[in-house]
């Protein structure tokens, strides 16, 4: 990522979705040429966000019936041709509730993961900037934080805060503030210690402008990568907190609520209530664990390697 | 050895902040968010004068630096104070349901150890393969399924559908356990008994639990013995040992994987945060009596001194486990000093 200013005789370049989509989709086809491997993971991945993002915007298109719907078959019937996946114990369609069980979990964990990279990313840029005791006493907060189980930090929060969707984000959100701040708290660090900062402040740039302009735009391609690892992980939390029945008030169609209310009906041998819940947050999951191991290997083969 | 004692001092000292910092946002967080104790206990119909005169007999009406700064005082004598909601100590529960957790927790961990090593290993001698991407693919889905699901599955397959292991508790429903609280570890208690039927049942209850944590775990061991084995087997010492004409599986499995593994021990502290989670998450499929299904139990109940006496033995936990995993590589590997 460049940080020099545009020269002035270029014509302003003015974005335009077409040429955006254009350069996206040359740029994938010359690094598809380049990575290989890699990169078929990493389509594979987008391929199974898409699908699942297009069934939480269009879900009608996927299913006639609707997710709360206690006649729409007969009760707890298996699969067959009128309900793919059979019927739930209060004889709702189990794939209709698949279908909109994607807007929550999926709504939650990409706000989480963005809610707690806001609130990370400027800690870890302001940590490793300043320095000192203000650093000493927040890495030392961030690293317990870290090195606890993260998800009973999440349950924790998310029985206090009580049932509903934004409590549910806001607990998800907590955990992961320290896994963005001790990255970028480390990138900050090394990259503080680059000549170009050096020649910036040598040409009498503030603070401010260092690190929002200089330090800043190369921590993020790095932020990218865990982002997309991360909603895979705040997918899995956000699943086991409505899972343990702690993170969403009922009425709301969720596919860890769901996993629990088939658990009731396991002995005796309902498989369908469990299996498709179960199924869809492993793909989801999957989804963003492919994008991001691809991106990490295209865009920084290094970061992984640990 | 004065550095091994230096370090082992300055180590436990290290874990005092962190309890503390736990300890204290936990503190917060409990007392700060809506509802308490007394109204959980007494439902939304009590009096509200019987409910304030509840709340000053368990001191709830203090300020919050108060209440914190008396609980510190407790704690610094090692007493984790009183639940507040039954009519016993903090530690009895606790001690009580370790054992179940712990017990679960090693064996998850065994289970993982098991499978993910031996594949790493193998996947790293046959790279490039069908049967390494093969493996490849394992370890990531495996790491992408929620622990609770494969617990589930776990137990329509082989508890519901072939009937071979139990899917719930740590006994059977005719064996009297009262017999056996020696330690609270069953396996041992049991053994210790000489009681050949009740311990083999002990172990089958323990099967699919451990082995929910373990397949599901396994997929990082893949992944990290899969790595370090591709590293290692470009040392020399490798090289010097095929010169030598030593079998192929010889060299992979004893000259290589056993220098893998030295990286592999110091990934397990990090591993095992992991495991504790998942553990939460076994306990409450498995209907396991545990330190996890005690946290939401009184979660829900609001017994703020039992929260926050389960989150220090967590936090303790880890940290131990840490320093053990510390110990360990100085033992293993002779280059490794402090």
């Amino acid at each position: 990522m460049s940080t020099q200013p545009e020269p002035k005789n270029v014509k302003a370049a003015r974005f335009s979705p077409a040429a955006g989509a254009a350069s996206f989709f040359r740029w994938l086809s010359s690094s598809r040429k380049k990575y290989g491997g890699e990169w078929w993971i990493m389509i594979a991945g987008i391929v199974v966000i898409v699908l699942i993002l297009t069934m939480t915007v269009f879900p009608q298109v996927f299913t006639r019936y609707s997710p709360t719907d206690q006649n729409a078959g007969g009760q707890m019937t298996p699969p067959s041709r009128d309900h793919i996946m059979g019927t739930d114990n209060l004889s709702r369609d189990v794939w209709a509730r698949v279908v909109y069980g994607a807007q929550t979990i999926l709504g939650v964990a990409m706000a989480a993961a963005l809610l707690s990279a806001i609130i990370g990313i400027p800690l870890g840029l302001l940590s490793g900037f300043a320095g000192g005791v203000f650093d000493r006493i927040l890495s030392l907060v961030m690293d317990s934080m870290y090195s606890f189980p993260g998800l009973i930090l999440a349950i924790a929060f998310a029985a206090m805060l009580g049932p509903g969707v934004i409590n549910i984000t806001l607990a998800v959100a907590v955990v992961y503030i320290p896994t963005y701040f001790r990255l970028v708290r480390g990138q900050t660090l090394s990259i503080k210690e680059e000549v170009y900062v050096e020649a910036a402040r040598a040409i009498g740039a503030r603070r401010g402008t260092i690190l929002t302009r200089y330090i800043f735009p190369n921590v993020i391609a790095t932020v990218v990568v865990i982002l997309s690892l991360n909603i895979a992980d705040a997918i899995m939390t956000e699943a086991s907190l409505s899972y343990i029945g702690l993170g969403l008030p009922a009425g709301i169609p969720d596919w860890g609520m769901d996993l629990s209310m088939g658990k009731k009906f396991l002995p005796s041998g309902i498989w369908w209530m469990i299996t498709f819940p179960g199924l869809m947050i492993m793909l989801l999951a999957l989804g963003f664990t492919m994008l991001g191991e691809g991106l990490a290997e295209i865009l920084n083969p290094r970061l992984l390697e640990k | 050895m004065r550095h091994l004692l230096n370090y082992l001092v300055t180590r436990i000292l290290l874990t005092i902040p962190m309890i503390f910092i736990m300890l204290t946002l936990i503190f917060v967080v409990l007392r700060v968010m809506p509802g308490d104790p007394v109204s959980a206990m007494l439902g939304g119909h009590a009096p509200q004068q019987v409910i304030d005169e509840q709340k000053a007999k368990l001191g709830l009406n203090k300020p919050i630096a108060a209440q914190y700064v008396d609980y510190l005082g407790h704690l610094i004598h090692l007493d984790l104070g009183d639940s507040m909601i039954f009519n016993e100590k903090v530690s009895s529960p606790i001690l009580d349901k370790l054992p179940a957790t712990i017990e679960l927790t090693l064996f998850g961990l065994l289970a993982s150890l098991g499978i993910g090593i031996p594949l790493g290993a193998y996947a790293a001698r046959r790279r490039r393969t069908g049967r390494d991407y093969g493996i490849r693919v394992y370890a990531n889905v495996v790491y992408c399924i929620p622990v609770f699901w494969m617990g589930l599955l776990l137990q329509l397959v082989f508890g519901v559908f072939l009937g071979w292991f139990p899917i719930s508790g740590r006994t059977g429903p005719r064996v009297d356990i009262s017999s056996f609280t020696w330690s609270g570890f069953y396996i041992i208690d049991t053994l210790r008994a000489g009681d050949m039927a009740v311990f083999g049942d002990v172990l089958w209850h323990l099967v699919l639990p451990a082995l929910t944590l373990g397949i599901v775990l396994s997929g990082i061991f893949v992944r990290l013995t899969r790595a370090n084995m591709l590293d290692v087997l470009k040392g020399d010492y490798i090289l010097a040992a095929r010169a030598r004409g030593i079998p192929e599986r010889r060299v992979v499995y004893n000259h290589g994987l056993r220098n893998a593994l030295i990286p592999i021990v110091t990934m397990l502290g990090l591993q095992f945060s992991l495991l504790l989670a998942g553990a939460i998450l076994t306990e409450s499929t498995f209907s396991w009596p545990g330190m996890g299904r005690l946290l939401l139990e009184r979660i829900y109940l609001r017994d703020y001194p039992v929260i926050q006496g389960v989150i220090i033995v967590y936090t303790l936990f880890v940290s131990f486990v840490s320093l053990l995993v510390d110990l360990l590589y100085a033992a293993i590997d002779p280059r490794v000093k402090y």
